[in-house]
């Protein structure tokens, strides 16, 4: 059997850490070859390894049989390695053409040769069947079309081994399926992918073989068709993991949440949200399930006070919040999960130390009179990292940035629940997180909702919703379709809902 | 440390540059550079303009710092110098209040017209959104007309149009016990202010829950708005502050180094306050020793010119090529990086890339 790629034995240390630790992969020619670990597990630094980005301590490189240094990333492009980042790296004013060529532009005489690489572009997407629009400008594209065009620009560097780090991560399950096609499309044109992922499901879909990796190493390779899913999630974790979330039956007490008739406008200066009401008692996960962009952010924001409410009424425990500022509703016991953990979650150029309290540093113990004390703040976010498994170079002076998506995610996790809030609003919190994760994720929300507090579920996954809700809101352009209970219910009749089909039966 | 590292080659590199310009103008770069030295630091007069030529740089550097570390780009330095200075020149020659209450009520006179200024381009900013840098901008030059409007019209000095009354000695900052120490040097207690203002800002930066705040603020706006902070009020605060510490820099100048204020000239140190902050890494003390720097460049450079045949804009010259090179520490960083691999013998570099989500 021939080897495109080699990577045997391959050792990378990082100050503080070691990220690989004698791990080895091999890629056959012709297979999607997944590469699966948990969060900060030495996924990325393994491929970072082998496009040229880092150097490892001990180990060879072979591609094609023949052993190579890849010293950077252009190297490892002469060799016919291409990779696309998780976070995209295109120039968002600059046509699809420009992007893919930038760096190779071709000439003719002396001024740029667009109209031939565009042709190119339009073969080579035809071919692969991406269904790319050459002259279209980057800003005005969904992602998953750039994503594409992060394929194309290896494509049209000759690249016949395609590294795709977390493609799927960003996209719709629609844009799911379409990547899934068009990556079986570049099988059967003899080119090899490793796909880095933590998601089972697309493994089971699409891969051939299957390498794990576990804190940094290398645990074995798999035939993904003689393995199941919960054997790859154990191989992954270390122990057995439950994909079925455990919980008693609530017991809904006092009305902590109460939103009376809201609306709220969105970014485009329309309401986004109309006419709103719902409850949240306590002891009780309420979640909103929806279709992206129908509604869900405007009504987080209301209630966080990020976003003024058009009319209606918020209230806490009975006391109205709806014109208070942000730092009053927290300390009235709201605690809120943000959506995007880089742009509101986390000062990423402040230490773990600084971000853990990032609410409550004005708070004793944490300063006195205006002073910070530091020796305070450290003691608690190293309680945080410690509970909640958040891993890093340097431990609690680690700065954010440096930390891996899903330890940031659970450091924002770790410090909301730290918080103790009476009512808890969690949007998508477990986006980016692998099985093990998610898992330790579903059982402390669960048992913040056990002690008697109130939960605001706000997911896209259809699936968390239904496994952790007790009462399920479905919400559609803007308005309440309907309540559900989640143990009544099941995928169809929410999917429907969240279409927009109404349900006559109500509670 | 790193950064004390990258700003101390980046010196080394624009003095490195500076002496091959005087070799190509035909002098010897060491006899250039020693009497640049001699002219700064060779007698204790000298050593005193020095320190009070660096005096308001400290001053504008620690604005522009500050503003800094919150997001904000305080290019308005010079404007608020000027409004500073003209507070405390007025208050001078307006009110007969005792030595220690003048001076008093001049530093604070000038502190809150310099906040003042500042105020505005905050003020926009957070209602408006209205970019700092335009409005400090403009601010500049409504403080240049301002003074060009009140100076003749009423502090006119004796014999000129063109500049306020002269202070007399008494209503300076300058006192008898330096100005002897010194020799006979214009150096004043602006050069402590200058020290308690380093003290007092490296303080607030790094120690309180509004240094905490400010900083959170100028990182990621959006995360400072989610934990609760209030995010415009926090730029209006920087930029009170940063304009207080112009303002005061404007009454080391005028009332300080100089006894007038001349109209028709905005303050360069306002400009050169944007360097110094670049050179001292945005921290305080960074700031201080940058100032210093800046100080000795400036005012040993007349004494070289006297001496030999190179022409004093070498001075401009070497920091423009200093603060190049600091602008593009990168540079340096990625040097440093190499040599510290081929030192280990052992290629532990490469680039240092984000992490994604693995």
């Amino acid at each position: 059997m021939s080897y495109v790629v080699e990577m045997l034995n391959i050792r990378k240390e990082f100050p503080g850490i070691v990220a690989n630790d004698n791990v080895t992969l091999t890629l056959k020619k012709g297979e999607i070859h997944a590469l699966l670990g948990e969060n900060g597990a030495g996924k990325s630094t393994l491929m970072g390894v082998l496009f040229g980005m880092y150097q490892p301590e001990r180990g060879v490189i072979k591609v094609n049989g023949q052993e190579v240094k890849i010293t950077n990333p252009n190297v490892a492009n002469r060799l016919g390695i291409g990779m696309v980042h998780q976070h995209f790296k295109l120039v968002e004013n600059f046509t699809v053409t420009e992007n893919i060529i930038l760096g190779s532009e071709p000439l003719k005489g002396m001024v740029l040769d667009i109209d031939k690489a565009a042709k190119r572009i339009e073969e080579l997407s035809k071919h692969y069947g991406l269904n790319v629009d050459p002259h279209a400008k980057i800003e005005d594209i969904s992602v998953g079309m750039q994503q594409r065009v992060e394929i194309l620009k290896m494509l049209y560097r000759e690249a016949d081994v395609l590294i795709l780090d977390e493609p799927t991560a960003v996209l719709t399950p629609a844009e799911i399926d379409e990547l899934m096609k068009i990556m079986r499309n570049l099988i059967n044109e003899g080119k090899s992918i490793i796909i880095i992922t933590h998601k089972l499901k697309e493994i089971k879909a699409v891969a051939d073989r299957c390498t794990v990796i576990r804190r940094g190493k290398g645990i074995g390779t798999v035939n993904v068709k003689e393995t199941s899913e919960a054997s790859l999630a154990e191989m992954m974790v270390g122990r057995h993991v439950s994909f079925k979330v455990d919980k008693k039956e609530s017991t809904p007490g006092e009305v902590v949440l109460k939103i009376d008739s809201l609306s709220v406008k969105n970014n485009r200066k329309v309401m986004g949200l109309k006419d709103f009401s719902l409850e949240v008692r306590a002891g009780e996960i309420v979640g909103i399930a929806g279709v992206e962009g129908n509604g869900q952010t405007e009504l987080v924001e209301a209630i966080t006070g990020l976003r003024k409410a058009e009319s209606g009424t918020i209230l806490i425990s009975g006391e109205e919040i709806t014109n208070l500022p942000i730092r009053q509703r927290n300390e009235k016991g709201i605690s809120h999960i943000p959506e995007d953990r880089q742009k509101r979650g986390l000062v990423l150029d402040y230490s773990l130390v600084s971000n853990m309290v990032l609410q409550i540093y004005n708070k004793q113990p944490f300063s006195k009179r205006g002073l910070l004390n530091y020796s305070a703040m450290k003691a608690y976010a190293q309680n945080i990292i410690t509970n909640f498994d958040v891993r890093s170079g340097e431990g609690a002076a680690s700065i954010a940035r440096t930390l891996s998506g899903g330890n940031q995610q659970k450091a924002i996790i770790g410090r909301e629940l730290e918080l103790d809030p009476k009512l808890l609003i969690a949007v998508q919190p477990t986006r980016g997180l692998d099985v093990g994760s998610i898992e330790y994720i579903h059982k402390r929300i669960i048992e913040h909702r056990d002690k008697g507090n109130a939960v605001l579920l706000i997911s896209l996954e259809l699936d968390e919703v239904l496994q952790l809700s007790d009462r399920i809101a479905i919400v559609n352009n803007g308005e309440l379709v309907g309540e559900v209970i989640a143990s009544e219910t099941n995928e169809n009749e929410v999917g429907l809902m969240m279409a927009g089909v109404a349900k006559e039966r109500s509670i | 440390m790193r950064n004390t590292i990258v700003s101390l080659i980046s010196i080394i590199l624009g003095l490195v540059a500076g002496g091959i310009l005087m070799l190509f103008i035909g002098s010897n770069p060491i006899e250039g550079y020693s009497y640049l030295l001699q002219g700064a630091l060779k007698n204790l007069e000298r050593i005193g303009n020095t320190l009070a030529t660096a005096t308001p740089l400290v001053f504008t550097g620690l604005s522009v710092a500050f503003a800094f570390r919150t997001g904000l780009f305080n290019i308005g330095a010079s404007g608020q110098m000027l409004v500073g200075g003209l507070a405390a020149t007025a208050v001078a020659l307006t009110f007969d209040f005792s030595r220690p209450i003048l001076l008093l009520v001049m530093v604070l006179a000038g502190l809150v017209a310099g906040a003042l200024w500042a105020f505005v381009p905050g003020l926009l900013k957070a209602k408006f959104n209205v970019h700092e840098v335009v409005s400090t901008i403009m601010m500049n030059w409504i403080a240049y007309w301002t003074i060009y409007y009140i100076v003749p019209g009423y502090f006119k000095g004796e014999f000129l149009e063109t500049e306020s009354k002269k202070l007399a000695e008494s209503e300076t900052l300058r006192t008898p016990f330096l100005t002897n120490m010194f020799d006979g040097s214009y150096i004043n207690l602006g050069l402590f202010l200058a020290v308690i203002a380093v003290i007092i800002i490296a303080f607030i930066i790094d120690k309180t829950t509004l240094g905490f705040e400010l900083k959170a603020v100028g990182f990621n706006r959006f995360a400072a708005e989610y934990a609760g902070m209030k995010v415009n009020r926090n730029i209006i605060l920087s930029m009170l502050i940063s304009g207080a510490l112009a303002g005061v820099g404007g009454v080391a100048l005028y009332t300080g180094n100089a006894s007038s204020i001349q109209i028709g000239i905005l303050p360069a140190q306002g400009y050169d306050g944007i360097a110094v902050a670049l050179l001292g890494a945005n921290h305080p003390v960074g700031v201080f020793f940058a100032a210093v720097l800046f100080g000795i460049l400036y005012s040993g450079t007349g004494f070289m010119n006297a001496m030999t045949e190179i022409p004093p804009e070498l001075a401009n010259t070497i920091i423009a090529i200093i603060i190049y090179f600091a602008a593009t520490s990168v540079m340096i960083e990625r040097l440093l990086n190499k040599f510290k691999a081929r030192k280990s013998n052992k290629d532990k570099s490469g680039p240092v890339v984000e992490k994604g989500d693995s």
